[in-house]
């Protein structure tokens, strides 16, 4: 399954927005953090992970579904928000604690909810799994169609939600896709210090699924092993696990300061840096020219500019909206 | 003389104290060896002692904890490091479901020494999982220790007494205050008393109990107070199980009233054990009811609103004034 014309410019322009939004929170959240780093501080405080170098894994699996689709996304979930159409006014808003944010404000970057468009976030590590297997048990009962896709780390595949979660789901043959961003490092972990293995794909084996590897961070060869697994699902065959070589650009958080990177390793991965190399193959592949791209790029960051203005002006929250939503 | 330092310098100190003076103490947990953990409080300590000592788990909580456990059973003391307090869900399977009631279901043939230690509580205005006291979770659990250190010095005391303690102590160190100030601590490997509380301040009028990051609070509404003639007795719990209630009710006979002060929700809270004790006990020395200056009873919020949810000094004066008031 090859992409059209169309879907590769579908997931060039959401790989420029994904990452235009995350050079702009990147500065932004620095406002008020220096000289001296406190993360309390600035517009924008807690933790805040980028997602930078990951694009192609969100726009080559979201490529394939649509607002009925579910995504359950990790503490790392800008370019998976973005690629599955979460309201990214809203969703900028939310990172800077606002009132006109998707949770009012209340739960900040790795929080995103937007029932929308069927996405979710669990900041704590593979506990997004469960969700997703359980939304597809939902689909698959209620005979409603569309599929679950679990986004997680390589680091999360050790947790024990995984292994549980890829078994129930082979069992019982859930329209459910698990997607691994391998990144290399779960924050300081190298994932040849947490997994004896060195391809978390074959563990697909282990409980009766089939898995794939994507190397190479590219795009269109996600969008092809996607677009299959997750047919699969819609055709009632059950759970796929897939995982994909991706580079993590920036620090696991920001002021990170990386000090367990081998020499060299971040230089390596710029140069590896996968949106200059999709621009190269659109204009080898579809006469893409300069011209083509200076003006999607000003659309990608019209749309940010515009959410991140959306944010600021936005209020913050009265205190006691706090209180309300406990219960009913 | 000892340098002045700051507490999670005193978790680290403590830490690597405890570990030259006893081989079988062996770290474990996510990102602490070679990073030194994402706060700092492991740093250079696996260059000291090497990697068999500090350990860099996968990101595995639930197994983090049975390590802990099965370790306590074969001889070795384990100090494990949850990244954040939001994380450490998993980890009662193994510590109320195990760590906890093996003395008693033992009989007291075995026990299970280890010590858990997460950073926790509000501060650096993060969300939810990242912020929140759920320190009543566990002080509810018999056999197992909860203990939360407030000044660099009782974090490096306590920690002490944790790792020699032969129970399993759950160690909460309170991130708002992991930098906050500094204090000159004497690495003499002196531990601290376990299950005692430590009077910071006497007073004569009211008695403010609190614990972690609110005993500053706490000690500048005592401040404030002083200057207008109330004189508060303030005690910091330490140890919120076992709790040392002689040391409280001892103070609330004193003076007669009683302000509780904690930043974890109030329904439920270890605040509400205290005051039901000291009712139950002394009932008749108290001359105002016992009032709670806590969270809310709701989900952590994200950023401006974590100020307006914490308590501060001002919701602490207000409560002495009201509990002054009342007769
Ligand atoms: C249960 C749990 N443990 C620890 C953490 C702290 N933490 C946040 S991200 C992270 C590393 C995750 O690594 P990986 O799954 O590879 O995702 P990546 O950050 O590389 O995208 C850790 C340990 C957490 N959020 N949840
Ligand atoms: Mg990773």
């Amino acid at each position: 399954m090859k992409p059209s014309r169309e879907q590769q410019l579908w997931m060039y322009e959401q790989m420029l927005v994904s990452r235009y939004f995350e050079e702009s929170i990147e500065k932004i959240y620095m406002e008020g953090k220096s000289p001296a780093f406190n993360m309390a501080n600035g517009p924008i405080p807690g933790e805040m992970h980028l997602s930078n170098g990951q694009e192609p894994c969100a726009v080559g699996v979201c490529a394939h579904l649509d607002a009925d689709d579910v995504v359950t996304s990790t503490h790392r979930p800008h370019h998976v928000a973005i690629a599955k159409g979460v309201d990214l006014d809203r969703m900028t808003a939310e990172i800077f604690g606002k009132k006109t944010g998707l949770s009012g404000g209340r739960g900040g970057h790795m929080h995103i909810f937007d029932a929308d468009v069927n996405f979710s976030c669990s900041g704590i590590i593979a506990q997004g799994m469960g969700p997703a297997v359980g939304a597809a048990l939902s689909r698959q009962l209620q005979r409603k169609g569309g599929v679950a896709v679990a986004f997680l780390g390589e680091g999360a595949a050790n947790q024990g939600a995984f292994h549980e979660s890829l078994n129930l789901a082979a069992v019982w043959k859930l329209p459910v896709v698990f997607v691994i961003e391998d990144n290399a490092w779960g924050i300081s972990v190298a994932k040849s210090a947490s997994t004896a293995i060195e391809r978390n794909d074959q563990r697909a084996a282990a409980y009766g699924m089939p898995g794939h590897f994507i190397p190479g961070n590219d795009p269109l060869a996600i969008f092809e092993v996607a677009g299959e697994a997750i047919a699969r699902a819609r055709r009632g065959e059950g759970p796929t696990l897939i995982e994909i070589e991706t580079y993590r650009l920036a620090g696991h958080f920001m002021g990170d300061a990386e000090g367990y990177r081998p020499e060299g390793e971040k230089d390596a991965l710029f140069a590896k840096d996968p949106i200059p190399k999709f621009r190269n193959h659109l204009k080898a592949s579809i006469g893409w020219t300069d011209a083509d791209d200076a003006e999607l790029v000003a659309r990608a960051h019209g749309l940010v500019d515009g959410a991140i203005a959306f944010a600021r002006d936005s209020a913050y929250p009265e205190p006691e909206e706090a209180l309300e939503k406990v219960f009913v | 003389m000892s340098n002045a330092i700051t507490m999670v310098e005193a978790v680290n100190l403590a830490l690597g104290r405890a570990m030259s003076q006893d081989e079988k103490v062996v770290l474990l947990g996510e990102d602490i060896g070679t990073n030194g953990g994402v706060f700092r409080a492991t740093v250079d300590l696996k260059a000291k002692f090497g990697n068999k000592r500090v350990l860099d788990t996968p990101l595995a909580e639930t197994m983090i904890a049975g390590l802990a456990v099965g370790m306590a059973a074969q001889g070795l003391k384990a100090v494990a490091e949850i990244q954040f307090m939001g994380f450490i869900f998993p980890t009662m399977e193994h510590i109320v479901g195990h760590a906890a009631r093996l003395r008693n279901r033992t009989r007291g043939r075995l026990s299970c020494p280890l010590v858990l230690r997460a950073p926790y509580g509000g501060g650096i205005h993060a969300p939810e999982h990242h912020s929140e006291s759920t320190e009543a979770l566990f002080a509810h659990i018999p056999g197992l220790r909860v203990v939360i250190p407030s000044s660099p010095a009782r974090a490096y005391g306590l920690l002490l007494a944790a790792i020699d303690c032969p129970d399993p102590v759950l160690f909460l160190e309170p991130k708002r205050i992991y930098r906050a100030s500094k204090q000159p601590v004497e690495d003499n490997g002196v531990p601290l008393p376990l299950d005692t509380c430590f009077t910071l301040r006497e007073g004569d009028d009211i008695t403010l109990i609190s614990w972690g990051a609110m005993i500053s609070e706490t000690l500048q509404a005592a401040d404030r107070l002083a200057d207008e003639g109330v004189s508060c007795e303030v005690i910091d719990v330490a140890t919120l199980n076992p709790l040392d209630l002689d040391t409280m009710l001892a103070s609330v006979t004193k003076t007669g009233r009683c302000v509780i002060v904690h930043e974890a929700p109030k329904s439920g809270a270890v605040g509400a054990e205290i005051a039901a004790s000291l009712s139950e006990r002394g009932l008749l020395e108290l001359r105002a009811p016992i009032a709670r200056v806590a969270g809310y009873d709701t989900v952590m919020p994200y950023y401006r609103l974590e100020n307006h949810y914490m308590p501060n000094s001002a919701d602490v004066i207000d409560a002495v004034r009201q509990t002054l008031e009342f007769a």
